[in-house]
């Protein structure tokens, strides 16, 4: 979806104005830490995928997505998740009185910390890549408007660039639910920083960026 | 807590965003759907276990150790295997080394994706609105920012994470740091380095308190 997380190249929001680096504390309230930890344990339970999660935080109103706070758009995307889900109930949600458990069992402790640490690729490392695309060949982005999700960012849209690297297959992040898992070849194209911002742009610079076969055309 | 209600400050949400919180808690642990102690254990381990210390080491060892060097930036998934700080699942590490001709950058213009099992969680101003939207179109204003000015001939690359890949800099070894050990050199590198928004320390910072 073209929304405002979307925020490659935009202006006007001002400095960054970073906190000193030995004085921030990881999480700036409680909430926020218990935010983080119960978004991480829903996830864990499978009823969405991490795209479905994104695609909540970032299908928001764009006001309501840019006045929030990082965490208060987690809490607004696990919010949404779990209606979606239909295992909590709209009202459940407005009183925050459960009407009754829920069948699917609680990840405990000793299970969450093995999940934030599990290895393994997004799918099978040892599989055959057959990647359509080569290092080095000329590549450009396609244009396209997507009601879904997608990790396409505007900016590169319609761009060329050139691949630098194969990452392998990966879940394709704009199909990606939990019953409907794809995989392609993940490149990574190198932009030159004219070809994205003109000749006013920063002056020997490149950007980056990881893109799915699916996104990308001959030019 | 002391709030006039009327600031909309990013460190002290209004409390209506912490009941929301509680009420959704009580509500999924009601359900069965999440466990407190679980909560408590993932709070533990992101607030106080895994953060950029983790990183430090890999690249205190990397400026000391150039066949680890070498296998960190060939597969860095599997050299930080060696250290026993896995990824979240999904998650493959690329290391991307800093020279005197090129600096790199990271960021997420997207969201926020960071590399959690070798920094932790991202600071705030790397969440932010004004660093995702500037960092790819004003790489060098950014970096002036965070005090960080590069000779004009420099390469600046800037790693959008758009997709699971997650980015490690390993920023250039300080000049007068011969003979450094590991632990020594853990000192001169800073979680702001290793996204490359800022150079590691000098010896000279160090002894002023820097």
């Amino acid at each position: 979806m073209d929304n405002v997380h979307d925020m490659g190249g935009m202006q006007a929001f001002g400095p960054i104005n970073p906190e000193p680096e030995t004085e921030e504390p990881v999480f700036h309230a409680e909430w926020e830490s218990r935010v983080f930890a119960m978004t991480l344990l829903s996830g864990f339970l499978r009823q969405w995928t991490n795209d479905m999660a994104r695609h909540a935080r970032e299908s928001q109103n764009p006001v309501t997505y840019l006045r929030n706070t990082y965490y208060e758009n987690w809490l607004a995307g696990l919010e949404t998740l779990w209606v979606g889900s239909g295992q909590v109930t709209p009202e459940e949600l407005a009183k925050g009185i459960s009407s009754g458990k829920s069948d699917i069992q609680a990840i405990d402790a000793e299970k969450a910390l093995v999940s934030v640490k599990g290895a393994g690729g997004p799918v099978d490392p040892e599989a055959p890549v057959n990647a359509g695309l080569k290092v080095g060949d000329r590549v450009r982005v396609k244009t396209f408007h997507p009601m879904g999700h997608t990790r396409a960012p505007r900016y590169l849209r319609g761009r060329e660039g050139v691949i630098d690297r194969i990452h392998g297959r990966h879940i394709y992040p704009d199909t990606h639910t939990v019953e409907n898992v794809e995989d392609y070849p993940l490149y990574s194209v190198r932009f030159e920083g004219a070809e994205l911002w003109g000749p006013d742009g920063n002056k020997r610079s490149a950007v980056y960026a990881d893109l799915w076969e699916p996104y990308l055309e001959q030019p | 807590m002391p709030h006039d209600g009327h600031d909309h400050d990013h460190t002290e949400p209004p409390s209506d965003v912490a009941l929301r919180v509680k009420s959704l808690e009580s509500l999924l642990i009601d359900k069965g759907l999440v466990d407190p102690a679980a909560i408590d254990a993932l709070v533990d381990r992101y607030a106080h276990r895994v953060g950029p210390q983790n990183g430090k080491k890999v690249v205190a060892r990397a400026w000391t150790d150039p066949e680890f060097k070498q296998r960190l930036l060939d597969d860095a998934r599997e050299a930080v295997g060696e250290f026993d700080f896995k990824g979240r699942p999904g998650e493959r590490l690329v290391a991307v080394e800093n020279t005197p001709e090129v600096h790199n950058l990271v960021v997420c213009t997207l969201c926020s994706c960071y590399p959690w099992n070798v920094l932790g969680l991202p600071p705030v101003w790397y969440k932010s609105a004004p660093y995702r939207a500037r960092a790819v179109s004003d790489p060098r204003g950014v970096l002036g920012e965070f005090g960080t000015e590069l000779p004009d001939e420099v390469e600046v690359r800037v790693w959008d994470s758009t997709a699971e890949m997650r980015y490690l800099v390993v920023p250039e070894r300080p000049t007068g740091t011969e003979g450094w050990s590991a632990e020594q050199l853990e000192k001169l590198i800073t979680r702001n380095s290793m996204i490359g928004v800022e150079q590691a320390k000098s010896p000279a910072d160090l002894e002023g308190g820097a």
